[in-house]
């Protein structure tokens, strides 16, 4: 889609942490959704970070093409949703772009949600292309496990995620990165309630199922790697909800989840 | 008639020949400010291109002669010819001077017209092909014109008819020779080539010196444009360079990429930047296009962006992007015009301004940037290779004798061959030496290359600064690339050493008879010049004599030495990958297959890659280092033990 002038979008965007080093930088997913938002609005596209203007890191965004970012300046544990949340609505922002999940701190991924709660906005998640606007509704292509794309009318205005099925961010430019304008702004600080009594800890790998592949020949070797990682269960129609939760129960055991 | 007419045509000719001159300087004034000494240069002109200019003419021996005759003979009749006919000063003695000089001329200039009948494809066509003609009009003119001077024939012999034909002959030749000079004839290069020696910006080449660095890049000004945009953001000594090319086409001749296909032909690249300088397209160059983009196309002007994002431009980025730094064009241009750095300026823009350095090029940069090593691999596993071979750490023995710089191909399977055997040879040695380990990071060749000049200085200050913590005598690394940024490139950012190859050193060690070696016992060996080793170091003797120590004699290719072809390897270009009609490397193979060897010699690990890349069956690929390692008795050398026993006392 050719860059739309008149549509308002903003990109919401973290400093990321490199996977290898954990060095600073622009978080992927944002960047995708800078790049997105470019492809939207050009060089209109308004960018949005809350948090320390200081952070280097943040003129890795300036470097795909923007003159400035609004930094809506937040201590390190405060709630940035209640400041962004504010902001956003006294904007004329029509839509609102952001990574699925922050490379460093919590990475809930739960922001796109509470913020669309928050605004009483619609949220598209995994959003990968938006094809046109017309009369304030949006059709935009959502990204779905392998490769499958779902059709969504939205109307504006909308929050929406991208993962990495979005277009892959442009190349960050130092010349423009220097040159852009962090400029801070002072807005209320929210303490967060949980992370001031919670403690952090490292996460760990998720566990996951070992397949057991009992092919004896390549060809169903290759079969097995190739297969559709089908889901697995039945689906149970017109049923008492006593029923469906015996039905439930007795997988969970059956699965050893319960003893 | 011809006393009075020719005087007037003489001087008018000089006087738009002034005004032409003024035009040019004030074309050339549109560039940055570049400072070199404008009085001292002068001076140093007339040696600069006696000596060093004709050292490089030199190599083709039918054009040096050619040269010196016409340019020697023209010099001297133009004048003459002032004198005689212009200030009407009718002496016989310098009548007969100016015959010589016209007859000298005109001997010179058949040659040129020789070579012209069958030229190469590496010359251009064009105006070019005029000039000879214009130079025996020339001296032929002013000899006939002259005989009555000189006294040979009376003053009115011929009458108005031969008058006649002489003044347009004369007309002819005056106004090739002065209005072509300053108004972008072919003799152009009369003019801006004999300044271009004078202001060169890298005055160390004249007098036998080397000067292959890149100059840095002041990044404190954010608001300037960084690298090059427009034609007039190069420095003005760089406009005048490109004016002064002759379009003989030596640099075409050798570019790797040209003969690969790519889109890239330095002589043309030069002449679009002349093109650019003055406003125009290039339609009417008359020389070989570059590979697969047709002429015409292409134009701009000095305030114009050379590479266009949207319409056509002066210049594709492909062009920009396909050149290997290899500095073969430099090396051959007999008027010392420096390719690479335009390059390198116009790519600084791409990279650093508009953000699109092509395929992988974004990705190697973020992963410098984010791990200190162009493959993105964990820093901490710098040392992996060495796991067992526990080496001395600068952190841990604060100073050493030789500091042996590692490199990225540290993280490379293959490399670390090279590497491990280099290290059998040190120790065999007994040399004291240690490494930076985890401490070392990306020179930043690349880097710079790729025209990410920012990434570069951030890497060469952490490197800078971390060597800067110990004490050591010498940096021996087994990668050119990074003894080219280290010697002569972090000068400039503060860190100065004395940086040697490993094959240099490893001649230093065979000379002082600190290694116990045998002979070579495999098939014929080639030796395979690096071109950050050979033209950016002028090392070519030391990997030909350790090679020699062990037994080998070198099958030498044809192109060797200073003509040495690239391996394809340099200047970011596996990275940017353009595509052309075939692979660099491959024509690199078929080098070194006719010279019948069984074993291609390399010093440096980006050569290894690009011929190891190449499909067998091919000759195998070795590292020197690996061709002495292979040879090493591992007999005690006296100088060993006695450091050990040193070591000993002290228990
Ligand atoms: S750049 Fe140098 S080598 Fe190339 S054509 Fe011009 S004068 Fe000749
Ligand atoms: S440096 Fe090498 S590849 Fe680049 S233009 Fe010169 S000859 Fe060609």
């Amino acid at each position: 889609m050719m860059p739309h002038e008149l549509l308002k979008v903003v990109a919401l965007v973290s400093v990321g942490a490199h996977p290898v080093t954990g060095r600073p930088r622009r978080a992927e997913q944002d960047a995708r959704a800078v790049e997105l938002g470019l492809c939207l609005a050009g060089k209109h596209l308004h960018l949005l970070h809350a948090g320390d203007a200081e952070s280097e890191a943040l003129r890795g965004y300036l470097g795909m093409g923007l003159a400035e970012m609004t930094v809506l300046q937040q201590p390190l544990h405060a709630d940035i949703l209640p400041a962004l949340g504010s902001y956003l609505g006294a904007t004329d922002a029509q839509l609102v772009l952001t990574g699925s999940q922050a490379e460093i701190g919590e990475g809930s991924g739960m922001l796109p949600y509470l913020l669309a709660e928050q605004l009483d906005w619609p949220l598209v998640v995994g959003l990968a292309e938006v094809e046109s606007v017309k009369g304030g509704v949006a059709q935009v292509l959502q990204a779905l496990p392998r490769g499958q794309r779902r059709r969504l009318q939205v109307r504006l205005p909308f929050v929406a995620s991208v993962d990495s099925a979005a277009p892959k961010a442009r190349q960050s430019a130092f010349g423009p990165a220097q040159r852009g304008q962090l400029q801070s702004q002072k807005v209320a600080v929210v303490e967060d309630m949980l992370l001031s009594e919670a403690s952090m800890q490292t996460a760990r790998p998720r566990p996951k199922r070992l397949k057991v592949i009992k092919a004896k020949t390549g060809a169903e070797r290759m079969r097995a790697a190739t297969a559709k990682a089908s889901a697995g269960g039945k689906v149970l129609t017109d049923i008492t909800p006593e029923q469906g939760a015996e039905a439930i129960f007795a997988l969970l055991k059956e699965e050893k989840v319960l003893r | 008639m011809l006393d009075t007419l020719l005087p007037i045509l003489i001087f008018c000719a000089l006087a738009v020949m002034v005004l032409g001159a003024w035009r040019r300087l004030s074309l050339w004034r549109q560039g940055r400010p570049s400072p070199v000494p404008l009085i001292r240069g002068l001076a140093a002109m007339p040696r600069r291109y006696l000596v060093d200019l004709h050292h490089v003419v030199e190599r083709d021996r039918y054009m040096s002669k050619t040269h010196v005759a016409t340019a020697g003979g023209f010099v001297l009749a133009a004048l003459l010819m002032i004198i005689v006919h212009g200030f009407g000063l009718h002496n016989r003695i310098l009548g007969f001077a100016l015959l010589g000089a016209t007859v000298l001329m005109f001997v010179g200039a058949l040659f040129v017209a020789k070579r012209r009948r069958n030229p190469p494809a590496r010359l251009s066509t064009g105006a070019w092909n005029r000039l000879p003609k214009s130079l025996l009009m020339f001296s032929a003119s002013f000899f006939v014109v002259t005989l009555p001077v000189a006294g040979v024939i009376p003053a009115d012999m011929g009458g108005w008819v031969v008058a006649l034909i002489l003044l347009i002959g004369v007309a002819w030749g005056v106004s090739e020779m002065f209005l072509g000079m300053t108004w972008g004839g072919p003799m152009k290069h009369a003019f801006a080539g004999a300044l271009h020696l004078a202001w060169h910006r890298r005055a160390e080449r004249f007098g036998g010196g080397r000067s292959t660095g890149l100059k840095a890049l002041d990044l404190d000004q954010p608001n300037a444009v960084m690298g090059v945009e427009k034609p007039t953001d190069f420095t003005w000594n760089q406009l005048l360079g490109f004016d002064a090319c002759v379009q003989c086409g030596k640099c075409e001749a050798v570019c790797p990429a040209f003969a690969a296909g790519q889109p890239l032909n330095p002589k043309k690249l030069i002449q679009d930047m002349v093109i650019g300088l003055a406003g125009g397209d290039d339609a009417s160059f008359a020389g070989s296009p570059y590979p697969g983009v047709p002429l015409g196309e292409h134009g701009g002007g000095p305030h114009q962006p050379i590479v266009s994002q949207e319409g056509k431009g002066l210049v594709g980025a492909d062009t920009l992007w396909s050149c290997t730094t290899c500095r073969a064009c430099v090396e051959e241009c007999p008027m010392m015009i420096e390719h690479v750095d335009a390059i390198v300026d116009m790519r600084r823009h791409l990279t650093l301004e508009q953000g699109s350095t092509p395929n992988k090029g974004a990705d190697v940069l973020d992963n410098l940037i984010a791990t200190d090593n162009p493959g993105g691999f964990d820093p901490g596993g710098r040392l992996n290779w060495a796991a067992d071979l526990n080496l001395p750490l600068m952190s841990e023995k604060k100073q050493a004798d030789v500091l042996f710089w590692v490199g990225d191909g540290a993280f490379d399977m293959r490399n670390q061959r090279t590497l491990r055997a280099f290290v059998s040879v040190l120790k065999a040695a007994g040399v004291d030496f240690a490494v930076l380990g985890l401490e070392e990071r990306d020179s930043g060749d690349v880097a710079r290359r790729l025209g990410d000049e920012a990434t570069f200085q951030g890497l060469a200050k952490r490197n800078i600064a971390s060597l800067s913590k110990y004490h050591f005598n010498t940096i021996v690394t087994c990668d050119p690339h990074s003894l080219h940024v280290l010697k002569n490139e972090y000068g400039e950012l503060g860190g100065n050493y004395d940086v040697r190859h490993h094959s240099t050193y490893l001649g230093e060690l065979i000379a002082n008879q600190r290694l116990n070696l045998g002979q070579h016992k495999g098939g014929s060996v080639t030796y395979h010049d690096p071109c950050y080793l050979g033209r950016y170091n002028g090392e070519y003797d030391a990997p030909r004599n350790v090679l020699k120590a062990i037994g080998i004699e070198v099958k030498e290719m044809e192109r060797s030495g200073f003509r040495s072809r690239c391996c394809g390897g340099g200047g970011g270009a596996p990275i940017t990958d353009i595509p052309g009609k075939q692979r660099i490397p491959d024509m690199r193979m078929d080098d070194i297959k006719e010279t019948g060897a069984e074993l291609v010699a390399v010093g440096c690990p980006q050569c290894t890659a690009m011929f190891e890349g190449v499909v067998e069956p091919r000759p195998y690929v070795k590292d020197i280092a690996e061709l002495v390692a292979d040879v090493l008795i591992e007999a005690p050398v006296p100088q060993r033990s006695a450091t050990r026993s040193d070591a000993m006392e002290v228990h």
